[in-house]
């Protein structure tokens, strides 16, 4: 939609809002802390069968025979299924949102550990699991390779035949057919000339900056039930973040119309991105129509580290400034640990790729970005896309740079960053975006101009900041439909998935706005494909800006109908009246409550009003040559964040004793949401920064459970942390609004990093922060590094 | 399950006297699963570590995914599904509403049983004695900051009494 049309369905809204703006209790409260509240987790169906799942113990090999007949001996067994069993009913079984290539189960290769090969059916989920132990695998193994960058190399091992692009996106079609290669996708990006921006820079500063794998620890760890409804159309329940992408894959894999194929979800105990496309959905899908009896397939806890994590990276980044600190050339490279399968690697690959050169006005810029298959497991989305691995090269190297050139790291940032107005390196133009304000605030809440007292001895501090650019991922769908029922009560029918972020209650707050009633009252129903109308999935941040819109749009819809029952009513023009406290008022003082006008218009309490509204933001695809589009994204976000720490230098331990995570939103539409996904996202991101970290081996994960994996809780919180946000709203947001999700990850880890830089000057290329990397990097910067460096 | 396999135990279930037929293996989660349809306690780690299966057993919070069922046998099991009585919350699940002490709510009702066992222990815990009591209990939306407020809003409102 054009601006143009978004202010024109403005016209009329009554400034100041009572809904939009509100800290309203999230609607499912009570569900919740008794316990009531419906996960996925919790369903079972009469008759259902357990699956549970065989895994690879190999990271690359051919399969050479696998018996179930040990399995099948155990009582209670029902079935055994495997690749042989999928093919007859699904000829050409890989699926995918980037491209079609991974097997419903292993089909005659495995390419990671932990791969599902076979999946063991019983009604007692033990039995299931004992016997899933008794199948005998064989494999043949292949030459297997890890690191993204030697993966991405020529001559490494071939993980992948030829590449097999989905079609969805159809900026990836061009990878069509490509073969002999680990390399998924190699997006680029050029503006400028970045050989003449070196040559002309006064010094040139190059660095190698690595993130390692880490995954979401979702608490409800990932599900699906699948059953058949009568003869021919099926059912699947599941915790995803996407049930409209479930459902029309799953259609392509059966070759169903989308009619017959049913997706619901209800809350979900997290998500973080490890619920998005398709994970058991084809699967419990193809056992149920194999079997005929519902089936139900739940990871362990255990089993989520072998099936979706975030992406290791490797970020090479070139540097050139002139002596006033201006930086005039940028060169990136990123190679991205995809894992064995693509997921949605390549568009974080090419939707972070972009944004690579960060918040700053570089004149010659040149950005390369790989989606590197290796054979580890497969690698996704995780709470910001990507954005997190280039904003930790690009914002260390920035106080590198400042460091080295003697100047105030923020002051370094003010003389760089993208004013209102100037293009992006892609082209597009930076609208709507407050960087300077959030460097205003970052400086007012961290008191920058104050002096700082770093310490001398064991116990040094230090302070840093950092910001995160990200561009609104695009383009996407929003539908949704908006009721009022025969007794003036309302429901909101939409496809985004509440995981925790509030949507439930967002979206209730903007239908209440439109209509004129308390969003306490609003009913939100949870996706179900049969009943809830399209949405490209709960990802990105979008869901406030794009399906608000079509919330919004909806509510308009029925608002005029009801304006125009109301104006039938008192004889006057529609246009004259107002929804407000639940009513239509007029005026003179007339008015008729919601239930009054749908006795008006259907005489009993009986009829719906029903409002659709549908959201497609504008988009132009980027050039692949060059990578520019004048149209990139609906919505730019911008995420800062400062720290303070205290690092005691015997042991490399740092100590976060202060964090500001401070953002861009647009218009807050719950402020009390939007401070609450800023914190947490902090708190993450801080495990993320000082100690959660994948540790494999030969593509074995060392560390699959949270007793070795560990996560954040009450003892490893920053003393002081607080959330802070600018408020402009966005020209074309619903009221105003942006989404907030990410913006809290992309900044705390450089800002963090850049203040163990502060403290003690050392440069540490490698996330997490380790007691132990620290200290070896202590150790090296004293000129006396630990026997094994 | 096998007849050497299997147990019939009688327990209290949330003040009501309950017989359950369980295996020696299943966990008291299992089977408030299956036997009580009672899905507030979850397993998520399956190792004792988040929290989300917490279970009151003779007044004493446990991990109700490694906790045996047979364990119960004869004993005292309160679950969140306990707390509320009637229509009305429990002073600390209404604390929890009020302060936004939860996001996706998973891992919730462990937090609510342990406040609870937190404020008959101590009944205005200071935020250093809310965090180290809380700290086996885990959040990875991370709403830390928020239960230490609803907790102490519990402890105002009395939450260390059960009513009626």
């Amino acid at each position: 939609m054009t601006k143009l049309e978004t202010q024109e369905l403005d016209r009329d809204s009554r400034a100041p809002y009572r809904e939009v703006g509100r800290s309203v209790p999230r609607l499912e409260g009570a569900a919740k802390v008794t316990g009531s509240a419906e996960y996925i987790h919790n369903l079972r169906v009469p008759g259902m069968l357990h699956g549970k799942i065989c895994r690879s113990s190999v990271a690359h090999g051919r399969i050479v025979g696998i018996d179930s007949s040990a399995a099948l001996a155990i009582e209670g067994v029902h079935a055994v299924i495997t690749i042989d069993e999928v093919l007859t009913l699904v000829a050409n079984p890989y699926y995918g949102p980037a491209f079609h290539d991974q097997p419903i189960l292993a089909h005659g290769k495995v390419r990671h550990v932990g791969e599902p090969v076979a999946v063991v059916l019983a009604a007692d989920p033990h039995v299931a699991e004992e016997a899933s132990n008794l199948v005998e695998i064989a494999y043949e193994p292949i030459e297997a390779v890890f690191d993204e960058v030697a993966a991405a190399r020529p001559g490494a091992p071939v993980i992948h035949d030829v590449l097999k692009p989905a079609g969805m996106f159809t900026d990836l079609k061009y990878l069509q057919g490509r073969s002999g290669t680990n390399v998924a996708l190699d997006a680029r990006v050029r503006r400028g000339d970045v050989v003449r921006g070196f040559a002309e820079s006064d010094r040139i500063f190059e660095h190698t900056f690595r993130s390692g794998k880490v995954m979401h620890a979702a608490f409800e760890p990932i599900v699906s039930v699948a059953e058949m409804n009568g003869h021919d159309e099926l059912t699947i329940h599941s915790a995803t973040q996407s049930p409209s992408f479930v459902r029309s894959e799953i259609s392509r894999l059966l070759g169903w119309p989308e009619n017959r194929v049913r997706v619901r979800t209800a809350f979900l105990g997290g998500g973080f991105g490890a619920k998005l496309y398709i994970k058991l959905e084809a699967l419990v899908a193809v056992c149920a129509l194999i079997v005929r009896k519902p089936v139900r397939i739940a990871l362990t806890m255990d089993e989520q580290f072998y099936t979706i994590t975030k992406h290791g990276a490797t970020v090479r980044i070139k540097t050139g400034v002139k002596n006033d600190g201006r930086m005039i050339a940028r060169q990136v490279e990123t190679f991205w640990n995809g894992g064995a399968y693509a997921d949605i690697g390549p568009r974080v690959t090419q939707k972070s790729g972009f944004t690579a050169a960060g918040p700053y006005d570089i004149e010659h810029v040149a950005l390369d970005n790989f989606a590197v298959y290796t054979n580890e497991p497969p690698a996704g989305a995780l709470r910001g896309f990507g954005i997190s691995q280039v904003s930790w090269a690009y914002e260390r190297q920035a106080d590198i740079i400042a460091r080295t050139l003697g100047i105030d790291p923020l002051d370094f940032r003010r003389r760089n960053i993208l004013r209102e107005g100037r293009p992006h390196v892609t082209g597009t133009r930076i609208s709507n975006l407050e960087i300077p304000g959030v460097l205003d605030l970052l400086s007012d809440r961290m008191e920058w101009d104050r002096p700082f007292d770093r310490g001398t001895g064991t116990i040094r501090r230090g302070r840093g900041l950092a910001l995160g650019l990200k561009a609104c991922i695009s383009p996407t769908t929003s539908v949704a439909i908006v009721h009022v029922y025969g007794d003036g009560s309302c429901a909101v029918h939409c496809g985004t998935v509440d995981m925790g972020q509030g949507s439930d209650t967002v979206m209730a707050q903007v239908a209440g706005e439109v209509l004129g009633i308390r969003a306490e009252s609003v009913q939100v129903l949870h996706p179900d494909t049969s009943s809830t109308p399209y949405d490209m999935g709960t990802l990105g941040s979008r869901s406030t800006f794009h399906m608000g819109h079509a919330v919004r749009m909806a509510a308009l819809s029925v608002r005029a109908q009801l304006l125009e029952i109301a104006g039938r009513a008192f004889g006057v023009d529609p246009t004259d009246l107002a929804c407000c406290d639940a009513a239509v008022v007029c005026g003179d003082g007339r008015r008729l409550t919601l239930r009054e006008l749908m006795l008006e218009r259907f005489a009993m309490q009986a009829g719906n009003v029903v409002g659709v509204g549908s959201y497609a933001p504008s988009y132009e695809k980027a050039n692949p040559e060059t990578g520019q589009s004048p149209d990139i994204t609906p919505f730019w976000m911008l995420g800062g964040a400062g720290a303070e720490i205290a690092v005691d230098m015997e042991t490399g331990r740092i100590n976060v004793t202060k964090l500001v995570n401070v953002a861009d939103v647009g218009r807050a539409i719950n402020p009390s949401i939007v401070e609450r996904q800023l914190i947490g996202a902090a708190i993450m991101q801080a495990g993320f920064t000082l100690f959660e970290e994948m540790i494999l081996i030969d593509g074995q994960v060392l560390n699959a459970s949270l007793a070795d994996y560990k996560i954040p809780g009450f003892l490893d919180l920053p003393e002081d942390l607080s959330a802070a946000y600018v408020e402009i709203p966005h020209e074309n947001g619903p009221f105003g609004a942006k989404g907030v999700g990410e913006t809290g990850v992309f900044s705390p880890a450089p800002a963090i990093a850049n203040a163990l830089y502060d403290a003690i000057g050392v440069v540490v290329t490698d996330l997490p922060l380790t007691p132990e990397r620290v200290l070896r990097a202590i150790r090296k910067a004293e000129g006396r590094p630990m026997e094994d460096d | 399950m096998s007849g050497e396999q299997g147990r019939t135990i009688p327990f209290m279930l949330n003040d009501r006297p309950v017989v359950a037929r369980v295996a020696v293996y299943e966990t008291v989660v299992e089977v408030l699963q299956r036997e009580f349809g009672l899905f507030g306690a979850r397993e998520s780690c399956g190792q004792g570590l988040c929290g989300c299966c917490t279970v009151v057993v003779n007044g004493t919070a446990v991990s109700g995914c490694l906790y045996l069922a047979v364990l119960v046998d004869g004993a005292e099991v309160v679950t969140i599904e306990g707390l509320a009585t009637g229509g009305s919350l429990h002073p600390i699940q209404q604390a929890f509403v009020e302060k936004n002490g939860f996001q996706c709510g998973f891992c919730t009702p462990g937090f609510i049983l342990m406040t609870k066992e937190l404020l008959a222990h101590c009944p205005h815990p200071t935020t250093d004695e809310i965090r180290h009591y809380l700290s086996g209990n885990l959040c990875r939306c991370a709403s830390y900051l928020d239960i230490v407020e609803a907790v102490k809003m519990a402890a105002e409102a009395g939450g260390s009494t059960d009513r009626g």
